[in-house]
């Protein structure tokens, strides 16, 4: 940027160069505002290219600075029409600062946004829980008191989830959800670990360390193959149905992917969200915050076969590889059209290695699988399971250390 | 090669038709030193720009194919060890020091793609296909290579880029990359062409394309991407596709519906997609194509 010869007024270029490159700055702010990731070199480097005759020629400018600044296709995407509101919107100089500082004044409070958020949920919450049980009235009402184990012992960990009312027993039962996802999650890699021994020769160790035997490889260096972390895709059902049960399942969710690197998390009700973020937040109050935002807008149904579209379409070439479970958390009431999700399932299998469906109405005695949705995605599914106590959840680990 | 019209052209001569995007790109990786990553659905040229730069440069295309397992023995170097053996054997003497000494130096060193890419005269063009399948790990060893462009060798030292690589990544999105690398690269996104570059692709790279046919090709394979695929065809699977039509000596697609049906093998590549595409709708598709 300062590779200016020897201009006739060295005070006005600098005043220039510095008017410009304050311009691009906060350009380059703009952007990290809108979740860019640009680094202090990629800004020396555009600062640079400004110098080097593209500043005069906006076309060629925005295509340049897209190809250093964008570093993924929703980058790419959105980058022209930042690049045109800010540079090219008519008298740029106001108009860009303002929206500079609206962003600015509004990521704070958007960030604030879970904190205050943590309250209100309980009554959001629960303002929820009514929905459902007006549509769902009959169901209810024929699993109560018949719930399985529920009247052997009050046990927590046999208790259905919605049935538990009181905050303290809620509490207990998350917590003990996170500790059973944390402890699945190691026993799980431990497992893995002492299976797979690679014993290929390490030659190059094996040659080096048999130099003094005259290069007869006598004390033999082997390698043990690194495990292979299974990944796991979680898709969520967070539509009004299942509200008593998306709060402990969150819990337990978070707390598998806690330190899994390999996993991925979906919310759906009407669409799909993706939620990866969100629940690699260390912080299980924090990471179940932003994810009650995330599940907001529900009501209106669910719309599992076109959520299983969405996520066919977009989704899953980036998450699923050979070794990936699909975990699918949901009670199977479609409100769209059932031959979708049946067609959607079949292609989802064809991709995973395995696709493991919870269904938390499956624990209630006298449950049978009638809703059109469960009928029509049932066929590709590997395992359906009840999961709605905590005795149920851990009879999943064997299950999932097979993978 | 300087301006955007020169890189374009050249790219073209290399049977390559670029966008004037990618042209800016190209230019870029020149002025900035940076590595280009290429992102963009399967079949849709990726690799083919890294072969046409290659040939616009008149260099060497160098290509490390990435996979599951990737590891430094086979992306960077690898020492002989059937003549470190034997040489062991010949030598047979009390100081084991020079043997160390002999058996690890250049002699018995086997280059692979990145030690290669950085120890040639003119610098050439290294293609890093698919990093997204290669683990974390290499992934970061990658980008302190590209970053700083020397090897360390622990038996024998730093070695130095005698020239520095035009760098060509390609990605298919089947995994994550890091933010790091993603930084460190010049981001360019690869889609499906446009109906115009589509036929100018046909008629440079298929012999016997006049322009109305190669057009009406481009349209009609639009027309079956726009269809609900599991598969959608490629650049690829249109060049295949156009070729199969010359072969049979289809001078006009309207003339000939059976044959373009039947051909249609060459662009639906599962079972699904092809009962999917009835003779209905390629007609449909068909009577489109203007």
């Amino acid at each position: 940027m300062s590779c200016c010869g020897a201009p006739p007024d060295l005070e006005d270029v600098d005043a220039v160069s510095r008017l410009v490159t304050g311009k691009l700055a906060a350009f380059l702010r703009t952007l990290r505002d809108s979740g860019f990731a640009v680094g202090l070199a990629e800004g020396q480097d555009a600062a640079a290219l400004m110098a080097a005759g593209y500043a005069e020629r906006p076309g060629l400018l925005r295509s340049a600075l897209k190809h250093l600044l964008a570093a993924r296709k929703s980058d790419w995407d959105r980058f022209d029409g930042i690049f045109d509101a800010f540079w090219l919107g008519t008298r740029v100089r106001s108009r860009s600062i303002t929206t500079g500082a609206a962003k600015a004044a509004n990521s704070p409070s958007l960030k604030n946004l879970p904190s205050q958020q943590a309250e209100p949920r309980a009554d959001a919450a629960a303002a929820m829980d009514q929905v459902p049980s007006i549509d769902g009235e009959d169901i209810d009402r024929s699993g109560e008191g018949r719930m399985e184990g529920a009247s052997r012992a009050d046990n927590l960990a046999e208790v259905d989830f919605r049935k538990l009312a009181d905050p303290e027993q809620i509490e207990l039962a998350h917590q003990a959800a996170a500790q059973l996802a944390r402890a699945m999650r190691t026993r799980l890699t431990r497992r893995d670990r002492a299976r797979r021994r690679g014993y290929r020769l390490d030659l190059r160790r094996t040659i080096h360390g048999n130099i003094s035997h005259g290069g007869v490889p006598i004390s033999l260096v082997k390698r043990q193959r690194k495990p292979k972390p299974l990944r796991l895709v979680v898709l969520l059902d967070a539509s009004g149905s299942m509200s008593m049960y998306t709060g402990v399942f969150l819990r337990f969710i978070h707390g598998v992917l806690d330190e899994f690197r390999e996993a991925e998390a979906f919310l759906f009700h009407t669409r799909l969200a993706q939620v990866s973020d969100a629940m690699k937040e260390r912080d299980a109050g924090r990471a179940l915050d932003r994810l009650s935002i995330l599940a907001q807008g529900a009501g209106g149904g669910t719309r599992i076969g076109e959520s299983l579209q969405t996520f066919n379409r977009w989704h899953a070439a980036r998450v699923i590889h050979s070794r990936t479970c699909v975990m699918i958390v949901s009670d199977g009431y479609e409100t769209g059209d059932a031959a979708l999700l049946g067609r959607e399932m079949a292609a989802l299998g064809r991709r995973c290695r395995r696709i493991v469906w919870l269904n938390p109405m499956m624990g209630w005695q006298g449950y049978s699988p009638e809703a059109r949705g469960i009928k029509a995605a049932l066929p590709h599914v590997d395992l359906y399971a009840p999961a709605n106590t905590l005795a149920s959840l851990t009879a999943l680990e064997p299950y999932l250390a097979r993978l | 090669m300087k301006s955007r019209d020169e890189i374009a052209r050249a790219l073209g001569d290399a049977g390559y038709i670029a966008d004037g995007e990618l042209a800016i790109a190209v230019a870029l990786m020149q002025q900035l030193r940076r590595p280009l990553l290429l992102e963009g659905e399967a079949g849709v040229g990726k690799t083919e720009v890294a072969k046409a730069l290659a040939a616009a440069h008149a260099t060497e295309l160098i290509r490390l194919q990435c996979y599951e397992g990737l590891d430094q023995s086979a992306a960077l170097y690898e020492w002989n060890y059937q003549r470190q053996l034997l040489s062991i054997q010949a030598h047979r003497g009390p100081d084991a020091d020079a043997v160390e000494d002999r058996i690890f130096s250049e002699k018995y060193l086997l280059e692979r793609p990145l030690l290669a890419a950085i120890r040639r005269d003119t610098p050439p063009v290294l293609l890093i296909d698919e990093i997204d399948r290669a683990d974390d790990e290499f992934e970061a060893f990658l980008l302190e290579l590209l970053s700083d462009f020397q090897v360390s060798i622990p038996e024998f030292g730093t070695i130095k880029a005698t020239s520095i690589p035009h760098v060509v990544l390609t990605s298919n999105g089947s995994r994550e990359l890091s933010d790091a690398l993603r930084r460190r690269c010049l981001y360019h996104y690869v889609d499906y062409p446009d109906v115009d570059r589509e036929a100018r692709i046909i008629m440079t790279r298929v012999g016997g394309v006049g322009a109305s046919l190669a057009l009406q090709m481009a349209r009609m394979v639009e027309g079956i991407r726009k269809e609900e695929l599991r598969k959608v065809p490629g650049v690829a699977e249109t060049l295949d596709w156009a070729a199969a039509l010359v072969g049979l000596a289809v001078k006009d697609l309207h003339d000939a519906p059976e044959t373009v049906h039947e051909t249609l093998m060459c662009l639906l590549k599962t079972q699904e997609d092809r009962r999917r595409v009835t003779r209905e709708v390629s007609d449909r598709l068909l009577g489109k194509v203007a």
